[in-house]
């Protein structure tokens, strides 16, 4: 039997192709974004919200768990990226990134929780970036974001441990989607040569990470951050 | 609505009760003990519990609750003394939509 996932900033990129895998092996996906749904299944629901909305996200969760009972899986993908030196960085750049990335993230760690505490288990996985292991230079508001999100992890492991739940998260080197097309490529080479294994990350490189953490194998697994790409 | 409200907390302590091997949780009333000095549940337990009576609240009276608000954390009679306090607590939240 299929699995109830749910995943946050599915309308494209990453979130999307883990959506579809997912959706290919047999399991119900909840997916969501501001924009228009981009997958037409069966087994997929889109809910257009921004994550960082608290009332929608609370009023997603409830329904998704009304659908299905149970929520088995979260993704926690959502999220935006922002470049700029830090001496020239506004104010809202940093309410934007933090609203999508530390907030968004919160809300639906702390509303799914609270079904799989019931269900006294589950897995969810958080995102990342190297930038954060790194210290890259003009991210330091997107890194910061994705230092707090590392800090969730490692704390929300600890406090749902004995709920049977695991929370990783995964730190992807650059993958060519719309996030990383908005910087300058020869900041991207740049980035790519202080990694281990020099080439641009893969959507399957990522899932490969997700399917390891979320196996019903890896309970034993909780409170990582796993860096692609040799870097960090 | 009062009575609905509470007839849900004591469904979830009920379960509680069970799952923590502590009967004087059994049979609560709105006098019964949660959280702070005489409660019966420690904090884990009580985070467990306020988790449950939000999904009963989202399935039996169809609305979508979140009992973390900034209040009842703040708030210097905690609304998690007792069941009753608990229900007063969610009262509000309910009428306020
Ligand atoms: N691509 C990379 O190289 C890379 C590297 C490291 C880490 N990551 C991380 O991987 C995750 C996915 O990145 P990606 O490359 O797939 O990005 P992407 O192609 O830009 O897709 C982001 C998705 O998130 C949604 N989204 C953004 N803000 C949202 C909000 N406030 N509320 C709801 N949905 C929102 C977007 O849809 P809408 O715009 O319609 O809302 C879109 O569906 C992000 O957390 C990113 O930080 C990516």
């Amino acid at each position: 039997m299929g699995r109830v996932f749910v995943i946050t900033g599915s309308g494209k990129g990453i979130g999307r192709e883990m959506a579809l895998h997912y959706l290919a092996q047999g399991n119900v996906v909840a997916g969501c974004s501001r924009g228009e749904p981009s997958i037409v299944d069966k087994n997929y629901t889109h809910f257009q919200l921004d994550v960082a909305d608290e009332k929608a996200v609370v009023a997603m969760v409830r329904t998704v768990r009304k659908s299905h009972g149970v929520i088995d899986v979260l993704l926690n993908n959502a999220g935006i990226a922002a470049m700029n030196h830090l001496a020239t960085t506004p104010m809202q750049t940093l309410q934007k990134v933090f609203a999508t990335n530390v907030f968004g993230s919160f809300i639906f760690l702390r509303e799914v929780a609270k079904v799989m505490m019931r269900a006294k288990t589950g897995r969810i996985v958080n995102f990342s970036t190297v930038a954060v292991p790194l210290r890259l230079e003009g991210e330091t508001v997107y890194g910061a974001s994705k230092a707090a999100i590392e800090h969730l992890t490692r704390v929300a492991a600890r406090e749902l441990g004995s709920s049977g739940i695991t929370v990783n998260a995964v730190g992807p080197a650059p993958v060519d989607t719309d996030l990383v097309r908005s910087v300058p490529p020869e900041k991207i080479d740049a980035l790519i040569a202080r990694q281990a294994v020099r080439r641009f990350g893969t959507f399957a490189d990522v899932i490969q990470v997700v399917d390891f953490f979320i196996d019903p194998r890896s309970s034993f697994v909780t409170g990582q951050v796993l860096y692609l790409g040799g870097a960090g | 609505m009062k009575e609905k409200i509470l007839s849900i907390i004591y469904a979830a302590l009920n379960d509680a009760s069970e799952e923590l091997g502590k009967p004087e949780l059994a049979r609560p009333g709105p006098e019964t003990h949660l959280y702070g000095r005489k409660g019966h549940l420690d904090s884990l337990a009580l985070v467990n519990l306020l988790a449950d009576v939000e999904q009963r609240v989202a399935d039996d009276l169809g609305k979508a609750i979140v009992l973390a608000d900034e209040r009842a954390m703040s708030q210097k009679r905690s609304p998690f003394a007792t069941a009753g306090t608990l229900a007063d607590y969610i009262e509000l939240l309910l009428s306020e939509g």
